[in-house]
């Protein structure tokens, strides 16, 4: 916890899940969202089809590529089941994501051995920035399904990055391309408060967390 | 080292207002000085908190409640009072709505009185702020209305020095919040006989006669569907897409 303050209980309040049988999958001062899937994406939701949508991985790599819709979709099938954690406290458990895990993308790539962070950047000019670490060995996908279905425009729909692990501002919506650097460089909301990391386990929710 | 890296597409949403961080980080105690019932299912509460740092109409912060045995149950709020009133009173308002089985809105409506002590922590975030500096085109829907009536009190308190208009979409008068303060900046559209907001609600304010030195800064607050909406008629009117900031009540 970052608190400084010293522990005083407000007065009258319970809890509606008593710490004793907290869910053990939800991360520190996060709430269970249940059937709820919140938006809070900062811009308008692109108009963005399949045919337009394309995502590119180039800076500190040894072969700079483009994907197109097909093109992704010829990549071998992966998926990620488990949670997700918003750094607005909510936390929503067993969703399904199906793509294509980041590795297969990076692999074809071939980041360059000085390569230490990326830049993942949105077809709206969002970004976010990684440690290569945080996104590489089956951390981070991209995925183009939810649940059984089609990611839904307002949620990154056609394709998003995942990183299921780390608060999901990281997980770029309407995702476009990751740049590798040599240098860790914050991205949007890095910019505009929040922690350049963002573990849930530890609630970097802001910056000086 | 290579060079910073520039997205190579538009950014849609300039981060172009700075703010302290400093703030963000510490929680501090704050003081229950006043409940207001708005609606029947809003109300304002009025928090005293002696070090707080200053807020720019639009952001919001994190409130915490903690149970004996150390759980705590936080969310984020909208600022609804001005920072003129916080720097002259050292409080600030923030209105909620009663949300069924919330936890957090459910205990400050049903339990919380005055003299009570919450931790909050903030203000947060800077995108959706609004420094009074530009023209100012506000749509709200349901409390979606609350960090807009900062922006509202803020440009009375400051002299409107550039045009603001706001439109407040309810259900039925007694849906809408802050009914006593609108003026003629102000339209407001009652979906329970009206319908939803549509092109012809902004058509007069977007037309090019119309339209301020500069264009309008838009600002949408509401739930995920009012958001859609609205930002999907603001930009078939003309609105940029990179002149649009949406807060999203989840």
């Amino acid at each position: 916890m970052t608190s400084e303050t010293a522990f005083e209980p407000t007065r009258g309040f319970t809890g509606r899940a008593r710490a004793a049988d907290r869910d053990p999958r939800l991360p520190p001062g996060q709430y269970d969202a249940a059937d709820g899937w919140p938006v809070l994406s900062a811009e308008v939701t692109p108009d963005l089809t399949p045919a337009d949508w394309t995502f590119r991985v180039d800076g500190l790599v040894t072969s700079p590529r483009t994907w197109t819709w097909d093109e992704a979709h010829a990549l071998p099938a992966s998926e990620y089941r488990g949670d997700i954690h918003c750094v607005t406290s909510w936390s929503k458990f067993g969703v399904r994501f199906g793509g294509v895990s980041l590795d297969a993308f990076l692999a074809a790539a071939g980041p360059r051995p000085e390569a230490t962070h990326v830049v993942a950047y949105s077809h709206t000019g969002y970004t976010t920035n990684l440690p290569l670490s945080d996104v590489t060995d089956g951390k981070a996908w991209i995925v183009w399904e939810y649940g059984d279905g089609p990611l839904p425009p307002e949620h990154g729909g056609p394709a998003r990055l995942i990183v299921p692990h780390l608060y999901f501002w990281k997980s770029a919506k309407w995702i476009a391309g990751l740049r590798l650097l040599d240098h860790d460089e914050p991205g949007f909301w890095e910019q505009n408060g929040y922690h350049h990391r963002g573990n849930p386990w530890r609630e970097e929710r802001y910056s000086g967390d | 080292m290579t060079d910073t890296f520039v997205p190579p597409t538009r950014f849609a949403v300039p981060g172009r207002i700075a703010v302290s961080n400093r703030a963000a980080a510490v929680w501090q105690r704050a003081t229950v000085v006043e409940i207001r019932r708005e609606t029947p299912a809003a109300s304002t509460f009025r928090l005293k908190v002696p070090d707080w740092q200053g807020h720019l109409p639009g952001q919001h912060l994190m409130l915490r409640l903690t149970a004996p045995d150390g759980y705590v149950a936080q969310r984020h709020y909208s600022i609804a009072s001005a920072p003129e009133d916080a720097e002259a009173s050292g409080e600030i308002e923030l209105t909620l709505d009663h949300v069924p089985g919330g936890e957090v809105s459910g205990h400050l409506h049903t339990v919380a009185r005055v003299g009570d002590t919450v931790e909050v922590r903030g203000p947060l975030s800077g995108f959706f702020a609004w420094p009074g500096d530009r023209p100012a085109l506000l749509l709200g829907a349901g409390s979606g209305v609350v960090p807009l009536m900062s922006m509202l009190r803020h440009w009375r308190k400051a002299g409107p020095s550039v045009p603001l208009r706001l439109l407040v979409s309810a259900r039925t008068p007694s849906d809408l919040i802050y009914a006593d303060e609108y003026g003629d900046e102000t339209r407001v559209i009652l979906t329970g006989t009206e319908g939803r907001l549509a092109a012809g609600h902004l058509a007069p304010l977007l037309s090019s006669s119309s339209l301020p030195e500069g264009g309008w800064e838009a600002y949408i607050c509401g739930s995920n569907g009012f958001a859609e909406h609205a930002s999907r008629l603001l930009v078939a009117a003309g609105q940029p897409v990179d002149r649009v900031r949406i807060e999203r009540f989840g």
